[in-house]
């Protein structure tokens, strides 16, 4: 069990000689007010402060449906089962959370669900992962291991994280206005169509705006080769949208509204559309967009209470409850586990286990790119 | 009995000012120094801060016309607002300023009432209004006057209608009060001279509510330049403001030095407004507003 205390690493590391005396002592002191060992008013906020502490761990996820899905089916359980509470938290994207994680104090955060490869690449070069005992998680060994190998090479073979689930980023569009026919023989460029000009939407997000434009220009995502072409095809799509959305639920009303009436768009927030009854197609173009979202121990969190309930996540029974309330496939691998007739009907599932059809973001390709590509959608985006 | 004159007890204002200093030194000034020390850090690769003096991120925000473009689209936003919110907000402000119906205070609880609705909500509710399937397009539709829906949403105009929906209260506030402190028998002189009703209002009244104009538009110009959700939420992709560079470069680059030398821009060309008109008209108008 790894239960790093705060003081233990400011000990480490005036020992190493990185604090000098005058600045240990101090930082001592202020941990010891924060902790509220010292009495006073920040005695108050002492469960808030040490979140780390083993009766209990701090979760973040997306909010929504999908937070009362692990609410429902799996913290309230655990908490049962363990007695250590689940103390549930909710971000509204995984920038805007690292950028908390990166101003909080170790121990603060301790288990989040995080999407794709790239952040787990992200919180690995904070030095923000962890290592897990996997012998304490033994529904690992059910995940599809596709899904972990990613993971290990990024992190020398250890986890820091198990993966939790996967989808697609493909394209959703309005049957009112587009024939499947239509959509399948233009695929990705019926984003920069200008038929459809002031009815077509998108996600403000670099890395899809970069990963369509190069399936626009013919392009691999994972090995651009001109791209200029590829920022050329963003600003084309810039000008043709009505609206960059920034979440699930805007991108439900921009549909459901008729506001827009093609998108790139995840795969279980249009199912839950095309559930409510609108008739939103879904189309995964050559090359189209795939996904994993993992559940990250944070560095400096209590490892044994995480594992635990980490693995408790992992149960099937837990995993499939989850699935079918957030709808996308778990990770469980369909070859060993049997899942229930509403996940195999979940858009993106993969029934052989092993998402060879599905394109990953190539996380060293993707990740050295983000410095400057990020910066440049950010003006792109804005008209430049 | 002690005195109270603060020759005899030199270090009592100070004592009396102590807990407000505290509270702004802890809360703005110390923030507003990490933030400045900040902005000559520089950001690495992986997202990590490297502690320094450096000049990078201000010689960028300095000299890339990508700032300049926005920080000018961003006044031209606020000056716009501030204008309709001025435009609009006199005429409500007056006749509540001037009627002679006893609830008035009613009147100024209408005008507080939508502060209790949260300002995220007040500007989604724009969504509801001028949508494709929006009140405003299907009574349009419905009185025969269009045959599809008007694609009113997401453009400057929106984020002007949803920044004047959040800002004019402030205006209509600072006006009521600089309204109703006006003395009658002034216009009622200028009247009994010859003054016809709009000539005393010309030169009567409205030279006397210039004060506050002017605090309501400083209110509103400085709200509005600073502002991030309204672009956000009812902007279309081109019509980020200066707000939402600083979020990009904080939240999405995780630049968090660039970010402080973006907001520290904001606020030093606000703050300057600020100065300009404490300095020129005072700030008494606009403390009279709330209270």
């Amino acid at each position: 069990m790894d239960d790093t205390k705060r003081y233990e690493r400011l000990l480490d590391r005036y020992r190493n000689g990185d604090l000098d005396r005058r600045t240990f002592l101090g930082l001592i002191g202020a941990a010891g007010v924060a902790a509220g060992v010292t009495g006073g008013p920040f005695s108050a906020l002492k469960r808030q402060a040490l979140a780390a502490t083993p009766d209990q761990v701090r979760f973040d996820g997306w909010g929504g449906v999908v937070s009362e899905a692990f609410r429902k089916h799996a913290f309230e359980p655990y908490t049962a089962k363990t007695g250590i509470d689940v103390v549930d938290g909710t971000f509204g994207g995984a920038d805007e959370y690292l950028a908390r994680v990166k101003a909080s104090q170790p121990g603060e955060f301790n288990i989040a669900h995080l999407s794709g490869v790239f952040d787990y690449v992200r919180y690995d070069g904070l030095d923000l992962s962890t290592s897990l005992n996997e012998d304490n998680i033994p529904n690992l060994a059910n995940v599809i291991t596709a899904l972990q190998d990613v993971l290990r090479s990024v992190t020398g073979g250890s986890l820091s994280a198990v993966p939790y689930d996967y989808g697609t980023t493909s394209l959703a569009y309005n049957r009112k206005y587009i024939s499947d026919e239509e959509m399948r023989e233009k695929g990705a460029r019926i984003l920069i169509d200008p038929a459809y000009e002031g009815k077509i939407g998108g996600w403000g997000e670099w890395k899809t705006r970069v990963w369509y434009g190069a399936l626009q220009t013919g392009q691999n995502p994972n090995g651009i080769e001109d791209m200029d072409a590829v920022w050329d095809a963003i600003r084309q799509h810039r000008d043709l949208a009505l609206k960059y959305w920034g979440s699930g639920a805007e991108l439900m009303s921009l549909l459901a509204e008729e506001e827009i009436y093609v998108t790139e768009g995840w795969s279980g927030r249009v199912k839950a559309l095309q559930d409510q009854g609108h008739d939103i197609g879904y189309y995964d173009p050559p090359g189209g967009l795939g996904w994993q979202e993992c559940l990250f121990v944070i560095k400096g969190s209590p490892m044994a209470a995480c594992e635990e309930l980490l693995n408790f996540m992992l149960e099937p029974e837990v995993a499939i409850a989850v699935a079918e309330g957030q709808n996308y496939p778990p990770s469980l691998d369909p070859t060993k586990v049997a899942l229930s007739d509403q996940v195999k009907a979940l858009p993106a599932f993969d029934p052989s286990g092993t998402l060879e059809g599905l394109n990953f973001f190539d996380p060293p390709y993707w990740n050295s790119k983000e410095a400057e590509w990020s910066k440049t959608f950010g003006r792109v985006q804005k008209g430049y | 009995m002690a005195s109270l004159d603060p020759k005899d007890n030199p270090s009592r204002p100070w004592t009396l000012l102590s807990p407000a200093l505290t509270a702004i030194l802890l809360l703005l000034v110390i923030p507003v120094c990490f933030i400045a020390v900040y902005s000559f850090w520089l950001r690495t690769a992986t997202g990590a801060d490297v502690a320094g003096f450096h000049l990078d991120n201000w010689a960028e925000v300095l000299t890339d016309s990508f700032y300049r473009d926005i920080l000018l689209f961003t006044l031209w936003i606020a000056f716009a607002t501030t204008v309709i919110c001025a435009l609009v907000g006199y005429v409500p402000a007056y006749f509540i300023a001037t009627t002679q119906y006893r609830h008035k205070a009613f009147l100024l609880l209408l005008l507080m009432l939508p502060f209790w609705i949260s300002y995220i909500i007040r500007t989604m509710s724009w969504i509801n209004i001028l949508g494709v399937s929006g009140v405003v397009n299907v009574a349009l539709q419905w009185v025969g006057l269009t045959g599809e829906p008007l694609q009113m949403l997401y453009n400057q105009w929106t984020v002007i209608v949803g920044l004047v929906h959040f800002l004019l209260p402030f205006m209509i506030l600072n006006l009521y009060v600089s309204l109703y402190g006006i003395d009658r028998n002034l216009v009622d002189a200028a009247r009994s001279l010859g003054c016809t009703g709009w000539q005393a209002f010309r030169e009567v009244t409205l030279p006397l509510s210039l004060p506050g104009l002017a605090a309501g538009s400083l209110l509103c110009f400085v709200l509005a330049a600073g502002t991030y959700i309204t672009p956000l939420v009812l902007g279309g992709p081109t019509d980020a403001m200066f707000a939402n560079l600083v979020f990009d470069a904080i939240i999405t680059q995780l630049n968090w030095p660039l970010g402080s030398a973006l907001s520290l821009v904001l606020l030093i060309l606000l703050g300057g407004l600020v100065i300009l008109y404490n300095r020129f008209v005072g700030m008494s108008q606009i403390a009279k507003s709330f209270g």
